[in-house]
């Protein structure tokens, strides 16, 4: 364990965060991908196609939205709407499985292999390889693939084979497991398209890259509207791609909050949240040093949450750090807090959004009243809610 | 110090606790007299990356009953205690160990007789205070070369272990099916060239054959998944830790005879 001191300059290194936790194995990989990702980031024409991509095929720019009824009913700050939900594929997703897919064709790899919790990074990378051509893999809890089998059936019916996954508590943890298990096996014909800002340098680097046009549009966009920044940028956090996205354009301006919101599960005791600020302590899970929620020997909690995108017991090492420096702040919002946030934004905007960003939606239902009229929230939608029909179904009475 | 006895030396896995650590124990005993120079004595972890889904299947149960780092060492004490001649090297993914306290699990390591440490999921680069730690208590570090491995990577690996190097037969978890005279032949040659440790080839060797069929180019063989399916199917059977380790002793022996 390198400790904070040392470590801070190492690439890779979020603080005392990060790192490279994996089998030998996988080391050229991981190797391999650095120097492709650094020399693609670099090279114009990677990043001209890129843009195109993101313009042409996923509908970037996404649109800043004045969410004019919800904040006369907070009756305190402006509340903006990031609208990654607008994107193809209904997330943020895509913004990073293009990059990844795109890259993988830069090295020469024919085989994509991904995991997925609530399905929508299956769906991103099961289009990004139909659009490309490669053969797809996508592992998904057996959980998870019970809950949002909607998106199952989009990934096989644009060609991906689709593996369930039967242990431990068959969501995206294990889905993660399977995925590196097949990684370590088949490393040197596949390319493993990790979706989140988590695992072993370089992808929680190379995943946040590829989201920071997020915070990058809404910064000029809200400059644009209001002219002045806004007060606080508010994400729901998971392994915390679309957080750091949106979060990294304002790292620098001190005065703007960021708030990366957790998923508070039925409650917070250990197993019954996946909140890893609250009950979680640093250790190592699937190639990286982060927080983590674990029992006293080590072994990894179980997690739960109504939304399979953010039941997951770890969090992104770049949110590690910045919880602990205090540059951003980390709350959470429980199943019932969501329900009533999806419900109230469905009501007040026309907008459903996913399970997922509809935590972010409760913490400013929370935060817009106690603040001034002149004061701005943006929330990041990252994703519709399409694909939680039938969760809420079970759960809302429409 | 970790040295073999015969030639090829035998490495012998067990996930401790599997299906509980009177059973492990028993086990190990009779690896050892069955010819084992090295034991490894395996922590279960909620999610074993590097592993096959028979070793997966050893961790769930050993969790399920509750063991813990620290009855692995207690155990290992126990066993130190009975067969003071023998090898023991803790066989761990990284998180127990930080969680118990790394300085903390070294002097204790040392303490109840442990020669070594094998943690799958740290790469040198990563190992700074733990080799530091290691050295200060005389505890061998042991790393992982993979046939991915670039011929730099190799060399770091061998300057950084003690013991002996653990040769990843094949990319894979382990016990997949392996081809022993495909990759690990090569890699064992490549490691050859920058140290002169004893080289130790694991995953996928399951039988006398393969046994000896990396006799004739490594050091050692290691035999983990195949010894814990042995003891799952016995203890399927609900057979006593005595006789788990009499069936486990056996094949030790027939994987012995044959060299």
């Amino acid at each position: 364990m390198a400790r904070a001191k040392e470590a801070k300059n190492i690439p890779g290194r979020f603080g005392a965060y990060g790192g490279r936790y994996v089998p030998e194995t996988l080391m050229a990989a991981l190797e391999e991908l650095e120097a492709a990702y650094a020399k693609a980031k670099k090279d114009k024409k990677f990043q001209r196609e890129l843009a195109e991509l993101l313009a042409n095929f996923a509908g970037r720019p996404t649109p800043l939205f004045f969410a004019e009824r919800l904040t006369k009913k907070l009756g305190g700050a402006k509340v903006y709407l990031k609208r990654e939900d607008l994107l193809h594929t209904g997330a943020h997703k895509i913004n990073n499985a293009l990059g990844q897919a795109l890259l993988a064709r830069r090295m020469g790899k024919k085989r994509i292999i991904a995991e997925t919790g609530a399905g929508q990074h299956g769906v991103a990378t099961a289009t990004v390889c139909a659009l490309f051509g490669l053969e797809c893999v996508v592992y998904m809890g057996a959980e998870d693939m019970r809950r949002q089998e909607l998106n199952v059936f989009r990934m096989r019916l644009l060609g991906a084979e689709v593996r369930g996954v039967e242990s431990g508590s068959r969501t995206l943890k294990d889905a993660i497991n399977e995925a590196m298990r097949d990684w370590v096996t088949n490393v040197r014909s596949t390319y493993y398209l990790l979706g989140s800002a988590l695992g072993a340098h370089p992808y929680p680097t190379m995943v946040r890259d590829f989201h920071r046009v997020i915070g990058r549009e809404a910064r000029a966009q809200i400059l644009k509207a209001e002219g002045k920044l806004p007060n606080a940028v508010i994400a729901c956090v998971g392994g915390g791609s679309n957080a750091i996205g949106i979060f990294h354009e304002f790292i620098r301006d001190k005065k703007v909050k960021l708030i990366g919101v957790e998923a508070g599960g039925r409650s917070l005791a250990l197993g019954e949240h996946a909140a890893r600020f609250s009950g979680g302590s640093p250790g190592v899970l699937q190639g990286t040093y982060s927080y983590l929620l674990q029992n006293e020997s080590g072994q990894v909690a179980t997690t739960h949450s109504i939304s399979a995108g953010l039941d997951y017991p770890s969090i992104g090492p770049e949110h590690a750090a910045l919880h602990d420096s205090g540059r951003a702040e980390y709350v959470n919002a429980s199943d019932k807090e969501t329900l009533e946030a999806l419900a109230l934004l469905s009501r007040t905007e026309g907008i459903i959004p996913a399970l997922e960003s509809a935590h972010a939606v409760a913490e400013a239902i929370k935060r817009a009243p106690k603040m001034k009229k002149r004061e701005i929230i943006i929330i990041n939608i990252s994703g519709r809610g399409d694909k939680d029909m039938g969760i809420l179904q079970e759960n809302i009475r429409a | 110090m970790i040295f073999f006895r015969s030639q090829p030396g035998l490495v012998a896995y067990v996930t401790c606790g599997d299906p509980d650590l009177a059973t492990s124990r028993a086990v190990i005993l009779s690896a050892i007299d069955a010819g084992a120079d090295v034991i490894e004595l395996g922590v279960p972890f909620s999610d074993p990356v590097a592993d096959g889904p028979v070793i997966q299947r050893a961790s769930e149960r050993a969790l399920k009953n509750g063991t813990r780092l620290e009855d692995v060492l207690t155990l290992a004490e126990g066993v130190r205690n009975s067969r003071p001649l023998t090898n023991l090297i803790i066989f761990s993914y990284l998180n127990p160990l930080i969680r118990y306290g790394l300085p903390k699990f070294v002097k204790r390591a040392k303490e109840v007789g442990v020669d070594g440490v094998l943690a799958v999921d740290l790469i040198v680069e990563e190992a700074g205070e733990y080799r530091l730690l290691m050295e200060k208590s005389h505890l061998a570090p042991i790393f992982l070369a993979a046939p991915t491995s670039t011929d730099a990577r190799l060399k770091k690996v061998a300057a950084a272990s003690k013991g002996f190097i653990y040769a990843v037969a094949r990319t894979g978890v382990t016990g997949a099916k392996t081809d022993v005279r495909g990759d690990a032949q090569q890699l064992v040659k490549r490691i050859k060239k920058s140290s002169k440790l004893p080289v130790a080839v694991g995953f996928g060797i399951a039988n006398a054959e393969d046994f000896q069929a990396v006799g004739k180019y490594a050091d050692a063989a290691v035999i983990g998944t195949a010894i814990v399916k042995i003891i799952e199917e016995q203890s399927a059977k609900a057979a006593s830790p005595e006789a788990v380790a009499a069936a486990v002793g056996k094949f030790i022996r027939c994987v012995k005879k044959t060299t």
